[in-house]
């Protein structure tokens, strides 16, 4: 069945130079390996495409059950020069959980 | 085991005022960290210096002084900060100033110094040092005679020093906020500055509680969890000598300490989780284990690391001309639509004045459809009410000022329903930019000093 990653996961999001990241933390291992497996750094700059201008980067982070993102040149100039009300990323968090994925019925949601 | 508990009161310039006194008076702590400098706090320090040189510093530190003196010279909690921004001397003689007046004595009071390259950019850029954005890896040269402020992210060491003369204040400037942890553990444990293991530990205990409550239940996704956020307890380490801790708060307050928050927190402007650079070591964070030891309670073992590297970070800031937003409110049917017409409306104006701004230094948004989160969350079709925010950037100060003059005339010669014109037209703010980059270690920490005066 499809869910939506804040079903089965949590995240924050801050600013990284012109860029920001986004760590998002799977509620257990088992769906740590299910999100590692489909939360590509491709699926989350299609995700982002209207506020990502650059590329993204993906980090393992297993002992967290984690996966961080850095999305480059998504802050519209990054800090103070950004126009933005959201010239940090704070929210890209949140964003980022609306994302769906696949997980076995049987599975933990 | 001996443990030693580190609290910290503020994560940044411009946070709870009230924290760091419930935090004081809240139960045991042997350490009260501070942090006050975000990335251009210190070039609007340089502007407050440049008008009367004995400003400089973070004054809302000398009121948190002025309320809770007495009881740190009574309970020995030894306060460290970077408040002293680019005057730490001038926030010492306030200090001492503030003392006087409560008539308290017999307490030291440090000073580290060093950070401020700003003076000596000229020689360093002749030496050879690029000072290259670490961003856009464009030299310094160029814009020099725009900086408006330029440190170093100091580590540990100074701070460390400070303690081991006995200081019960240490007021730094652009020490990294990592090192208002690691620093009482170094002095505590007696570490030594090349176990990097340590250093790691001491850094990653830093990390965790450098944004104040974000450890403890602030920004945690599932908010509906958390309980009493209103009276939400700030973070302390209790460590120990062999590099374990526990990440706590006090009895009686709100918020949580779980394995989840602290691990938000853990990956909050995470880069490569395997590197976390900063001046006193290179953090590992995949070596990181947590576990929930008891309600509130959140164990962090097994951290490694690796030996610092050659450089430290310099934040740098710099004129970049000006900026001016504007805001107004949209209600009634079809707001979106009208929301779209008051900002072309602007747009055209403006234009017939003369007046253009390049389309990338200029943004529209409209808060309460697609402002954060444009394409991902699903905007409404027809929402009652929009708030349309305008903005535009632009060496040109009189153009923004122009700029300004546009917003309010659309609630009488705009479309229907247009309100929240307040607070007077928007003025043109000076925009500081941020410059990161790397300098040779050796060219600051031949530079750090520390004194140790008493009251």
């Amino acid at each position: 069945m499809r869910v939506r990653l804040y079903q089965i996961a949590h995240a924050r999001s801050g600013d990284k130079g012109d860029g920001s990241n986004v760590g998002l933390i799977a509620n257990t291992p088992e769906l740590y390996e299910l999100i590692r497996d489909q939360v590509t750094a491709a699926r989350v700059k299609e995700h982002f495409r209207e506020v990502c201008m650059g590329e993204v980067e993906r980090f393992e982070v297993p002992n967290l059950n984690a996966l961080n993102f850095i999305l480059h040149d998504s802050l519209g100039g990054g800090g103070t020069e950004s126009l933005k009300t959201d010239a940090q990323g704070k929210t890209h968090g949140q964003g980022l959980l609306s994302l769906e994925i696949e997980i076995p019925d049987e599975g933990e949601a | 085991m001996k443990t030693v508990r580190i609290g910290n009161g503020q994560g940044f310039w411009g946070d709870s005022v009230d924290a760091p006194v419930e935090l004081l008076r809240g139960g045991e702590i042997d350490y009260l960290g501070m942090d006050y400098l975000a990335e251009v706090t210190l070039s609007i320090m340089m502007r407050q210096k440049l008008k009367n040189p004995e400003t400089g510093y973070a004054t809302d530190f000398i009121q948190f002084i002025r309320r809770v003196l007495p009881e740190l010279v009574e309970r020995n909690v030894r306060v460290i900060c970077n408040a002293g921004g680019l005057n730490p001397h001038g926030a010492r003689s306030k200090v001492f100033e503030v003392a006087h007046e409560l008539g308290v004595s017999g307490f030291k009071v440090g000073v580290v110094e060093g950070d401020d390259i700003q003076p000596r950019l000229g020689e360093l850029i002749a030496g050879g040092h690029e000072l290259a954005n670490m961003d856009t890896g464009e030299p310094m040269a160029p814009i020099v005679d725009r900086v408006t402020s330029a440190n170093a992210y100091l580590g540990a060491r100074g701070v460390v020093d400070a303690l081991d003369q006995g200081a019960l204040i240490v007021l730094c400037g652009r020490v990294t906020d990592t090192a208002l942890a690691l620093a009482p553990m170094a002095h505590e444990f007696g570490w030594d500055f090349e176990d990097w293991d340590r250093m790691s530990a001491g850094t990653i205990a830093g990390h965790i509680i450098e944004c104040g409550a974000q450890c403890t239940g602030g920004n945690f996704s599932r908010w509906w969890e958390v309980p009493d956020l209103w009276n939400v307890g700030y973070p302390i380490v209790e460590a120990s000598s062999d590099g374990t801790f526990v990440v706590t708060k006090h009895e009686g307050t709100g918020g949580m300490v779980t394995v989840d928050t602290v691990s938000e927190q853990l990956l909050y402007e995470m880069g490569n989780p395997n590197e976390y650079i900063g001046p006193d070591c290179v953090a590992d964070f995949t070596s990181i284990q947590l576990d929930q030891e008891g309600p509130d309670r959140v164990r962090v073992s097994g951290i490694t690391g690796k030996p610092r590297t050659p450089f430290l970070k310099i934040s740098a800031s710099y004129l970049e001309g000006f900026k001016a937003t504007g805001q107004l409110t949209v209600s009634g049917p079809r707001a979106i639509e009208k929301a779209q017409l008051a900002a072309e409306t602007i747009w055209k104006r403006l234009e017939r004045g003369g007046v253009v701004f390049e389309e990338s230094q200029k943004t529209v948004e409209l808060v309460g459809v697609n402002a954060c989160l444009p394409g991902i969350a699903e905007a409404p079709q027809d929402p009652p009410e929009v708030l349309l925010r305008l903005g535009v950037h632009d060496a040109n100060r009189d153009k923004l000022a122009r700029f300004g003059k546009e917003i309010a005339p659309l609630v009488t010669s705009g479309p229907p329903g247009v309100t929240g014109f307040a607070g007077g037209r928007p003025k043109p703010q000076e925009v500081v930019a941020y410059w990161p980059a790397l300098l040779a270690r050796e060219e600051v920490e031949d530079h750090v000093r520390v004194s140790v005066e008493e009251a």
